[in-house]
């Protein structure tokens, strides 16, 4: 019983992904899509903490914490990128 | 290593001297210190004579390769030593003219005697080895130091041409010959030429023999010059005269000839080879001296001469092999022609090469060698002169020279051709004496032309460059030497005949003989009122005639031989080989990275697809597969339409974020299918080429940034669609053809028991197979410093390395 719970979330959010995924295919704008992305990496988090119960295993926790900082960090560097045009910054002294 | 292993070789050890020589005896002419090497090997050579004219023979072996059963083993029989003296005599003749010939001041002479004595032992080395690899070995090196000797004056045009045509030529007969040598190893086990002889019934049986005998053969034609790839031999005259006497008229040429009449007892049993050496020979004959009438250069009369020659000896030798088809030396009626061969070949090179050396006086002298220039040159010149009577009377066949008796042997053996009653010989045979009677016609011509056009008739001193006058002593010394050989020869022929001919024709002819008999050779000059005498009377009455009316009928020679000339179709040939591969090569070279990964895919579907369907490898066992769940599904349908959309994205922004999305569904498969430390890898990898990629995308050139959508293109699409289809389709039947279960037991019980870790992923990277690892990290090491030296490092053309820069 709690296994198809468990299952029928797992179902759910990934409906949610297709949805999301329809949301970055089609934009229109590329922040759309970064915004899509960055939900479906969170989409991803509880995705992978139920498959965890499902698996009854403890090993994926670290994927669900680095999941989180990875979404944080691809997220703002695609802004900082829509921001600025770059990712990093080179010129710190005026000179490259 | 024996005596004779040194006297073939010495000639290769002085030409290492001959630098040092040159460079510390400045005053010394350098061939002064290579005319004794010649002298001494001749003396050496004459002493076997006692041994062969008994039918023995000298054999020494030194080991070489002996696993392989190459061996360096050195024969000398009759044949063999005949070539021998042939090879040190005249070239002992022609080193010491070359003395006279060459200017020290003006020539390398220190390359010349070096490739001349490379020649001269190579030479040695052919025509007296036993086994047939290092036969090939030497034979090669004549290719090799005749194309130096050609290309001897490299700054002019036409010798370059020649010294390459003549390489590509000899080459391509000589890598044949290697082919025809490795199949009569197959057939017979052994390279020994000797051992292969006694084998001949075996090899004429197998089914290889008719392949074998035409590559033997194409080595042999290319090499002797003849029809139809006698058309390196005219080319060649570019090279100095003295080497086109040693190695175009008395030497290399004959190497093919050799090469026959060695292999005579192992292929001649069969007709093919009667009618192709004899057919080839005739023709050869007939083109030579027809193609020598309208030269005008002297050289270029004499090699077509020459050219003329050879296919008469080699016609010779191929009707001289129908005495086999007898086996017994009672039959004597077509031994003949193996006589006439033998001692025409003997003639050939004494009144060739002082033919040769003539000319060279008469270019040295006049400084031209075009006979619409020379003429009357009888008064200045009376001893070269006489040299050249002597030579070409010889030539045309005329009494009492020894090309004389040579020539009446040789319609002899032409007549008897025509009366053999086998190998189908009766159809066709008749033509072997009409050709062989009107090549004689035009060689008597062409003889008349050289002597008569050169010495006789007006003397035009208007275009000459220089004041002509006699030759100085040392120049003249050789062709005497060679001109009263042929005068001796010519009277008293039979000093030969048992010395020298006898012994030769047992090597050609060793199965017609019972131990310890020899052939009887006997030439005469009156052999009573024969067909042979009537032939030439006509001859030089026909002869006569024509050369009475050149004016005449020469006009045929505009119009005919320009459409029929080999040189055309071989410039043609090379053209048009080098243009076909160039346009080849342009064709499917594009130079664009599409093209070549269309290549790359359409072979890897060709390559599996054909595997696939002709070894009947597709299966498909779905016994063992697990179950699938909705999740799985819909992960897949994401992953699916993700990929799918990058190809028909309109933005490169949103190939990239498709990209990532593609990757971040690969780790939660990996979740999904319980590897944790895999789905970590590749969050994080993910993310960092997705960044990458945006890098990449930022710096791209401004005239690309419109961006457009990818141009769909049928083939690619097709091509894209089959490797999907083929990868799928093997990883199916892999997955349905396993033989045996996994290893993977031993690690779970292992990993803990024997590594002391419980992660089974990180216990093998690091600890089973740590091996791997390393090298990858290496990889990773190299793609960062890499990528570091190609951002750093900015050289321009030009410009030097410099760090601190």
């Amino acid at each position: 019983m709690f296994d198809a719970v468990l299952w029928i979330s797992v179902t759910f959010i990934s409906l949610a992904m297709i949805g999301l995924i329809y949301r970055v295919i089609k934009g229109p704008t590329v922040a759309d899509r970064v915004v899509a992305l960055d939900a479906i990496g969170i989409s991803l988090v509880s995705v992978v903490a139920l498959v965890s119960i499902v698996l009854e295993t403890s090993a994926f926790l670290d994927i669900i914490l680095l999941i989180g900082i990875l979404a944080f960090i691809g997220t703002v560097a695609f802004s900082k990128f829509l921001e600025k045009g770059v990712i990093m910054e080179y010129d710190r002294n005026g000179d490259r | 290593m024996s005596l004779l292993h040194l006297a073939v070789l010495s000639p290769l050890l002085l030409a290492i001297l001959i630098p040092f020589l040159h460079k510390y005896f400045k005053n010394i002419h350098t061939g002064w210190f290579l005319l004794p090497l010649p002298a001494v090997l001749f003396a050496y050579f004459l002493q076997f004579i006692s041994t062969t004219s008994h039918g023995g023979t000298v054999m020494e072996t030194v080991a070489w390769i002996s696993s392989l059963g190459i061996n360096f083993t050195l024969k000398v029989d009759g044949l063999g030593l005949l070539f021998a003296l042939l090879i040190t005599g005249i070239g002992a003749l022609v080193v010491l003219y070359s003395i006279y010939y060459l200017n020290p001041d003006k020539e390398k002479l220190n390359t010349f005697y070096v490739y001349l004595l490379l020649f001269m032992g190579a030479m040695l080395g052919v025509v007296l080895s036993d086994n047939l690899i290092v036969l090939y070995t030497f034979w090669e090196l004549t290719s090799f130091s005749s194309f130096l000797l050609i290309g001897y004056w490299n700054h002019r045009e036409r010798s370059r041409y020649g010294a390459q045509k003549s390489m590509l030529i000899t080459v391509f007969g000589g890598l044949s010959m290697l082919g025809g040598i490795l199949m009569l190893y197959i057939i017979t086990g052994t390279f020994s030429i000797s051992e292969t002889i006694q084998m001949s019934n075996e090899v004429v049986n197998h089914p290889l023999f008719t392949a074998t005998l035409i590559l033997f053969l194409l080595g042999a034609f290319t090499k002797s010059a003849q029809f139809p790839f006698h058309i390196w031999l005219p080319d060649a005259m570019e090279a100095p005269t003295p080497v086109s006497a040693y190695l175009h008229s008395a030497t290399m040429v004959k190497a093919g000839i050799y090469l026959v009449a060695r292999m005579t007892p192992v292929f001649a049993h069969s007709g093919t080879w009667v009618w192709l050496v004899a057919g080839v020979g005739v023709l050869t004959l007939f083109w030579g001296s027809f193609s020598a009438v309208k030269q005008t250069d002297l050289k270029a009369i004499l090699a077509f001469s020459t050219v003329s020659q050879l296919g008469m000896i080699m016609s010779l030798l191929g009707a001289g092999a129908a005495a086999l088809h007898y086996g017994t030396i009672e039959d004597g009626y077509y031994i003949v022609a193996v006589t006439a061969a033998v001692f025409h070949l003997i003639n050939h090179a004494t009144f060739k090469g002082s033919l040769f050396m003539v000319t060279g006086i008469i270019d040295h002298e006049t400084g031209t060698r075009d006979i619409r220039k020379l003429g009357g040159l009888m008064n200045f010149m009376p001893i070269t002169f006489t040299l050249a009577i002597i030579g070409t009377f010889s030539m045309a066949g005329i009494p009492p020279f020894n090309g004389f008796l040579s020539k009446e042997m040789f319609f002899t053996g032409m007549l008897r051709v025509a009366e053999m009653d086998f190998f189908n010989m009766d159809t066709w045979g008749i033509l072997f004496p009409i050709i062989a009677w009107s090549a004689s016609v035009f060689t008597f011509l062409y003889s008349m032309m050289y002597v008569f056009k050169t010495f006789t008739g007006k003397y035009q001193p208007e275009k000459l460059e220089k004041k002509p006058h006699e030759a100085p002593i040392g120049m003249l010394i050789s062709p005497v030497i060679l001109a009263s050989l042929v005068i001796i020869f010519g009277i008293f022929p039979n000093v030969l005949s048992h010395n020298i001919i006898s012994p030769a024709m047992g090597s050609i002819l060793p199965s017609l003989l019972e131990n310890g008999e020899g052939f009887d050779v006997h030439i005469s000059h009156w052999h009573g009122p024969t067909a042979e005498l009537f032939m030439t009377i006509g001859v030089i009455a026909f002869g006569l005639l024509l050369y009475k009316f050149m004016p005449k009928w020469a006009g045929i020679y505009s119009k005919l031989p320009s459409r029929m000339s080999f040189n055309r179709f071989y410039d043609r040939g090379l053209e048009l080989l080098e243009l076909t591969s160039k346009n080849i090569t342009k064709s499917y070279m594009t130079g664009f990275i599409r093209t070549y990964l269309v290549y790359i895919f359409s072979f890897f579907i060709l390559a599996l697809a054909s595997t696939l369907i002709f070894k009947n490898a597709f299966q498909l066992d779905l016994s063992d597969v697990a179950p699938i769940r909705f999740f799985e599904v819909v992960l897949v349908l994401i992953m699916a339409v993700s990929a799918i959309t990058i190809l028909f994205a309109k933005s490169r922004l949103t190939s990239i974020i498709l990209l990532g999305a593609v990757g971040y569904t690969v780790a939660l498969f990996f979740v999904l299918f319980r590897a944790p430390d895999l789905a970590l890898t590749q969050l994080v990898i993910e993310t960092v080429s997705v960044a990458l990629f945006l890098l990449a995308f930022y710096h791209l050139p401004q005239i690309r940034r419109n961006e457009e959508r990818i141009r769909f293109r049928a083939t690619n699409a097709l091509i894209s669609i089959a490797v999907g289809a083929i990868v799928t389709m093997i990883a199916l039947s892999a997955h349905s053809n396993k033989t045996f279960g996994s290893i993977s037991e031993y690690y779970v019980e292992n990993t803990y028991k024997k590594a002391g870790g419980e992660n089974m992923v990180n216990v093998i990277l690091v600890d089973f197979r740590g091996f791997d690892t390393m090298f990858e990290i290496a990889v990773l090491g190299i793609a960062a410093l890499g990528i570091f030296a190609m951002i750093k490092l900015r050289l321009t053309r030009g410009r030097e390395l410099d760090e601190n820069k």
